[in-house]
């Protein structure tokens, strides 16, 4: 697992994806940074986090898209399904390597919360909740576009795939209102992503949300694991 | 080391592999041969643990693939038709990460240094493969394989879009990996498992339909005692001298080698040796010998023998009365 790791982590670097990945996460968070906080002469750093929600839809997918898929298509997956190294192994491995260029990313609110420190006196537990609430969230959205990944063969439609998936979890809000058989639209309401996220921006820290994503997480990891058992046997 | 149990693999309707059965014993070369499409990828990603068999039971070390996957990978290097590299990364990234997949135990350094040393990769060891030429990601893919000192090595075509020096070393290469290593390799190129091979798979359309020793492959299928003959004379005549031979089956001219030479193809009964009386006849006819040879069937022959289809066997048989070819001319025609 950890040699997958590695060379997923690694690969990130030596291709453009990782140093776009970043760039364009920098870019947008402290452009929202200093929007809410600087220019409006607040401290309260949760509206960052609030809006790296859309951010992260459109920068996710690029981040997984060729995890598994680029295996598939330059048949590396061989190497890595007769190598002594259990599915669950090699799953884990690329998700990590995923999750670990994302937390790269979020490190960077840690900056700008000792930046703010500078001007006034920062809530640090609200801080970190919200630093927990975005590496589930972004967690929960790497597995499902490792999962649709590896469905293909092709980035562009892992891509495009996973995408679609995620706007569709944004959306799940609307989807409920738009139902109006109560408890059907109760459900929805219950794995709705934008509730549960803004739980933590709002400073509650709720372990039912965290259990939630890392639910989420773990099933859609099991799915990823079936997908490529089931390519085995057919 | 190996053994294949009545293994059945189905892609939806098609049946890719049909109930083959065959054992490899330790430190054996075991050649698998075969038209496209007849199989033997298919059987090899099912013995390194790639994909899964419908039915029968493929054992590596004793060790079940499906029951006990990574326990059975642990003695197999596998080298796919593909050899499965990151193009994104140098030899020796590549290379350390294969060591870390396969979790070898080895002193690392030294490890893939000596590999490096065997298959002739030391020189683009710090290289990004995908600057590499066919020849040398064939080789990186070889070191893959062979990481680790595994008991069993697949190896799926290893010499392909190799050079013919290269394809010397490689075979010589395999041959010395064959000492203390367990290996089957499949190939199209029939001399390289002639030469490499102890025993020989021939497999068609997912069924076996030969399994044996190279020499006795040969011997079993040739039941005629054929001779190629060049002969320096008038066809004709040379043609009604030859069938006074005693013990002669069959005289066919084929064709004009050189200026007045022919070439013929003899058929003679197997207890006879013709050759002592033709050189006597021919040379009190001042018609010199200029070449003979004995056409035993070569692998090739054999190859295509066994796995031609009736249809194809019947039209050449057909061919043959209309042209006047002979059977080992058609064949050598059909394999361009």
């Amino acid at each position: 697992m950890v040699a997958v790791l590695r060379r997923e982590f690694s690969s990130y670097f030596s291709s453009p994806i990782g140093y776009v990945f970043l760039a364009v996460f920098f870019a947008f968070s402290g452009f929202f940074l200093y929007i809410t906080t600087l220019q409006t002469g607040t401290v309260n750093i949760t509206s960052v986090f609030s809006q790296m929600f859309t951010i992260l839809i459109f920068l996710i997918p690029i981040l997984t898209m060729r995890l598994l898929s680029e295996d598939k298509k330059q048949k590396t997956d061989q190497a890595l399904l007769t190598a002594p190294l259990s599915l669950t192994g090699l799953v884990v491995g690329k998700f990590l390597a995923a999750f670990f260029i994302f937390a790269l990313g979020v490190s960077v609110m840690l900056l700008y919360a000792v930046v703010l420190s500078a001007f006034a006196t920062i809530e640090w537990t609200v801080f970190f909740g919200n630093v927990v609430g975005l590496l589930l969230l972004g967690g929960a959205l790497i597995s499902v576009g490792l999962f649709v990944s590896g469905l293909t063969e092709n980035q562009v439609v892992a891509a495009v795939g996973s995408f679609a998936i995620m706007m569709l979890l944004m959306l799940i809000d609307m989807i409920a209102g738009a139902i109006p058989i109560k408890f059907i639209s109760n459900f929805i309401y219950k794995i709705s992503f934008f509730d549960k996220y803004n739980e933590f921006t709002v400073g509650i820290f709720n372990f039912a949300s965290i259990l939630f994503f890392i639910s989420f997480i773990v099933v859609f990891l099991f799915l990823t694991i079936r997908a490529l058992e089931k390519r085995r046997w057919s | 080391m190996i053994e294949v149990k009545n293994l059945t693999k189905r892609f939806g309707d098609k049946l890719a592999v049909n109930n083959i059965s065959f054992e490899v014993s330790e430190g054996e070369v075991l050649g698998f041969l075969g038209p496209n499409g007849a199989g033997k990828s298919t059987t090899m990603n099912i013995l390194a643990g790639y994909l899964s068999s419908n039915e029968g039971q493929a054992l590596i070390n004793g060790i079940d693939i499906l029951d006990d996957p990574i326990a059975a990978k642990k003695n197999i290097g596998y080298l796919p038709e593909h050899p499965p590299l990151y193009l994104d990364m140098t030899v020796k990234a590549y290379l350390d990460f294969i060591y870390d997949l396969k979790k070898v135990k080895l002193p690392r350094k030294s490890h893939i240094a000596e590999i490096c040393e065997v298959v002739k990769i030391t020189d683009v060891y710090n290289r990004l493969i995908k600057n590499l030429s066919k020849g040398y990601r064939q080789r990186v893919g070889l070191a893959q394989a062979i990481i680790g000192n595994p008991k069993v090595l697949i190896l799926d075509e290893p010499t392909v879009g190799l050079d013919p020096k290269q394809i010397i070393e490689i075979r010589s290469l395999i041959k010395r990996l064959g000492e203390n290593h367990t290996v089957i390799l499949s190939s199209h190129i029939l001399p390289e498992v002639q030469a490499v091979c102890d025993k020989i798979i021939v497999i068609n359309k997912g069924n076996v339909v030969a399994n044996d020793t190279s020499d006795n492959l040969a011997h079993n299928l040739s039941s005629d005692h054929r001779l190629n003959v060049r002969i320096d004379g008038p066809e004709k005549e040379v043609e009604k001298l030859l069938k006074t031979i005693p013990g002669m089956v069959d005289v066919n001219p084929t064709r004009m080698v050189e200026k007045g030479v022919h070439e013929y193809v003899l058929e003679s009964r197997e207890d006879v040796d013709i050759r002592r009386e033709m050189f006597k006849r021919l040379s009190s006819r001042n018609w010199p010998i200029m070449g003979l040879k004995s056409s035993e069937l070569t692998l090739e022959e054999i190859f295509l023998k066994l796995t031609m289809d009736d249809v194809y066997s019947h039209s050449v048989a057909l061919d043959n009365k209309d042209t006047g070819l002979n059977n080992e001319e058609v064949l050598s025609g059909g394999e361009k």
